[in-house]
């Protein structure tokens, strides 16, 4: 075997950078799950009674239902009382701004490159900071309330708009969804919440970070985002968590409404969970469900995502075109390596009459990843002049690594039109060599060509996103080559 | 500047270079000639770092250096310089982008300060008019849809930006029309300077009426059989390679 083959084959050293854990004094319950936990941890956040009653009808659902077998993913079976339902650092008080938040957990997410100090921040991005399961600190909401913009945790929203919340929860992923989606709306304990008026375009960058701390939780947060006629949000979504032998579970919910005519929402998510050691020990099972609607004629949802992380990722943000002449857009690259498992796609499904997507999906593997993507298009009765245009392209580092596509389409209207394109390459040796030859190292090489891969991904991310997801991208290669 | 010293080489079990000896001095041209599988490319691949390729015997020193020892790319930012007989594609990765990124990894080599985009794209135009290379396809991804003859001239033009010191020109000449073959050779000329060298591989002789070698190789089947000047090449396209196969066989 040529050395080129075997660098390719080395191409995992490289240690995750996130994986320290931060000392902070922590409330937690005890493991398990029942009814008392559901009650509990709403009482936890003193939750008016509707929300208690959809909890419980959640659990009660869940309880008759199995989880799903379908994705090619294998893992030991979960055990759902080991796990550790709600932990939240604990406030020495209760906030009443940033300088009260725990110094801990502040130089957390310091030491992850994100300032929640307001003077310091990125100019013009305004962030939600989950730890476990908590939300810590939002950042700028009082600016952005100027223009009627709600931002804040989930649990702040239950307090103080909990007639928006009781009319969008579960709008979009009701609770009946899936096992996962079950599980999540009867123990989730927070996560961010954003209400953007009519006619507002949001000015700055939203941004949720998410970081799981103590061990043996699950993380569990709910996002939901709704935008009025007109109006305008771009929301961005980063997670990390502490190196731990165990898997953790993580089942997040997210939903977006674009409700009014013209609305338009732009969800993008850089995952960089745990992925697990090289041996496959530890890591996140990230087991999410996301889904937008477009209600509003000529409504938009986009989502894109780069998911580096995750011992296993199962996920499938997708979009329901309902109004006429909306448009869902799902733009991805999930890099997988060393023992990573990835089964994600999206799901288009097209009601309305003249609704449009667009899926571009970049799988890259290496090591023994396995990469699938799996994706529907489903064109209604009604759907008269739907158009999907589907690109699905995979790339291959080593031979010991895979991919897989699995695309479903169901038409019901026959003036649609559905597009698919698919294509598998391999990084050759004698395309490094080539960079080799030009004074190029083989790990540049491989970066770039990584890079100019997922080029039409990451030209759909904001800009400071695109630079960090191109670095997450050579970090998680990097000792993959040479 | 090259000194290679009774070279044997090989894949697996298949010996291809058997003792090659060749010595070039800074501001020669060296062309080698020789029939199909004759070794040619192996050569060049082995002097470029190219894996696969087992070295059973003799040295090959490099301005001193044992080259051989080097990984591939220590050797181009030293100055060697590969212009392949099949350049490969490189999809997704934009040519300017990749040229500048080599230029850099040789200039940071010599301790010179990198160049940003702007002395970059000054140091491109230079290039360009040199080998009348269409602008285009510099915003393309590298060697991608390019024609078989825009391949050759845009190896030749990486050779004009990253300027080495010793070249070494895989069959350039085949691929390109007469014009072509013509701006080519023009511009391998210009570069030619007194402390660089180029070793020239072809099958044809018309190359050499545009690149004046002052040494001709043949080789034949992994060794070279017969050294010459540029009469050298004009008597083989006249009589062929049989007529020193078996000069050589009777000499032997
Ligand atoms: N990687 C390899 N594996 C097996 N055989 C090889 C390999 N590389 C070269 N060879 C063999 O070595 C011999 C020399 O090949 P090489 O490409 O060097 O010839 P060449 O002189 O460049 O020929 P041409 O004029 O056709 O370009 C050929 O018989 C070829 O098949
Ligand atoms: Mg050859």
């Amino acid at each position: 075997m040529s050395t080129a083959t075997e660098t390719i084959e080395e191409f995992v050293n490289k240690e995750y950078q996130y994986g320290f854990t931060t000392n902070v004094d922590t409330d937690k319950i005890a493991p398990g799950l029942s009814e008392d936990v559901v009650r509990l941890i709403s009482a936890k956040k003193n939750e008016p009674k509707f929300m208690l009653d959809w909890r419980l009808k959640a659990y009660r659902h869940w309880l008759t239902m199995t989880e799903p077998k379908w994705q090619k993913a294998h893992y030991p079976p979960i055990d759902y009382q080991a796990s550790i339902y709600y932990a939240a650092p604990k406030p020495k008080k209760v906030l009443g701004s940033l300088d009260e938040v725990d110094p801990e957990v502040l130089k957390t997410f310091d030491k992850l490159g994100i300032s929640l100090n307001e003077q310091k921040r990125l100019t013009g991005v305004a962030v939600d900071a989950v730890v476990d399961s908590v939300s810590v600190a939002t950042t700028f909401s009082k600016e952005l309330a100027k223009q009627g913009i709600i931002f804040c945790s989930f649990t702040d929203a239950v307090q103080k708009h909990p007639e928006l919340v009781e009319k969008y929860l579960g709008s979009v992923v009701p609770y009946t969804d899936n096992f996962f989606a079950a599980l999540n709306a009867a123990v989730f304990s927070d996560g961010s919440f954003c209400y953007i008026p009519k006619g507002v375009r949001c000015p700055m960058e939203l941004s949720t970070y998410f970081r799981i701390n103590t061990a043996n939780t699950g993380q569990f947060e709910r996002t939901l985002i709704v935008a009025e006629e007109g109006a305008y949000v771009s929301y961005l979504e980063g997670c990390t968590a502490p190196m731990r032998d165990e898997n953790q579970l993580h089942a997040a919910v997210v939903e977006l409404v674009a409700l009014g005519k013209k609305s338009e929402i732009k969800y993008s998510t850089v995952q960089n969970w745990y992925p697990g050691d090289k041996n496959g020990k530890g890591g996140i099972y990230n087991f999410v469900t996301k889904r937008g609607k477009c209600l509003g004629e000529s409504s938009k949802i986009s989502w894109t995502q780069v998911e580096t992380g995750s011992a296993i990722t199962w996920k499938y943000p997708s979009v329901i075109l309902q109004g006429d002449n909306s448009f869902g857009e799902f733009y991805s690259v999930a890099l997988t390596n060393n023992m990573q498992q990835a089964d994600t796609g999206t799901k288009m499904i097209h009601i309305g009459k003249n609704t449009r997507s667009t899926i571009v999906s970049k799988g890259i593997s290496a090591g023994r990843g396995q990469n699938s993507y799996r994706g529907l298009v489903k064109i209604m009765k009604n759907a008269t002049g739907a158009r999907n245009f589907s690109q699905c392209d995979s790339l291959l580092l080593g031979d010991k690594c895979g991919a897989h596509t699995f695309p479903y389409i169901e038409v019901k209207n026959t003036s649609s039109q559905v597009e698919h394109e698919a294509s598998t390459s391999k990084i050759g040796e004698d395309q490094i060599f080539y960079c080799n030859q030009r004074g190029i190292s083989t790990q540049d090489a491989v970066n770039m060509i990584v890079n100019g891969f997922c080029k039409e991904v990451f030209r759909e991310l904001p800009m400071e996103f695109a630079v960090e997801a191109q670095k997450l991208l050579g970090v998680s290669l990097e000792g993959s080559v040479g | 500047m090259l000194q290679i010293t009774n070279l044997h080489a090989g894949v697996d079990d298949k010996k291809i270079l058997k003792g090659i000896n060749l010595t070039i001095n800074p501001g020669e041209v060296h062309a080698v000639m020789g029939p199909n599988g004759s070794g040619k490319s192996t050569l060049a691949a082995i002097l470029a770092g190219r894996d696969g390729y087992d070295v059973t015997a003799g040295q090959v020193l490099y301005n001193g250096k044992d080259l051989l020892d080097m990984d591939p790319e220590v050797r181009a930012r030293e100055g060697v310089f590969l212009a392949f007989q099949y350049p490969v594609e490189i999809p997704g990765v934009n040519s300017t982008y990749f040229l500048k990124a080599a230029l850099n990894e040789v200039r940071k080599h010599k301790g010179e300060p990198e160049l940003d985009a702007m002395e970059f794209l000054a140091v491109v135009k230079q290039k360009m008019k040199l080998l009348e290379l269409n602008e285009d396809l510099l915003k393309r991804p590298v060697n991608e849809g390019f024609s078989g003859g825009e391949k050759k001239r845009n190896e030749i033009f990486q050779m004009a930006v990253l300027e080495p010191k010793l070249a070494i020109l895989d069959e350039t000449d085949s691929g390109l029309d007469i014009d072509a073959l013509k701006i080519v050779a023009a511009g391998v000329n210009k570069l030619k300077r007194p402390d660089n060298a180029q070793l020239v591989i072809t099958h044809y002789q018309r190359l050499l009426d545009y690149i004046i070698p002052d040494f001709v190789h043949v080789l034949y089947n992994g060794r070279i059989v017969r050294t010459g000047t540029k009469e050298l090449a004009l008597e083989l396209e006249e009589k062929g390679y049989d007529w020193i196969i078996q000069h050589e066989t009777v000499g032997a």
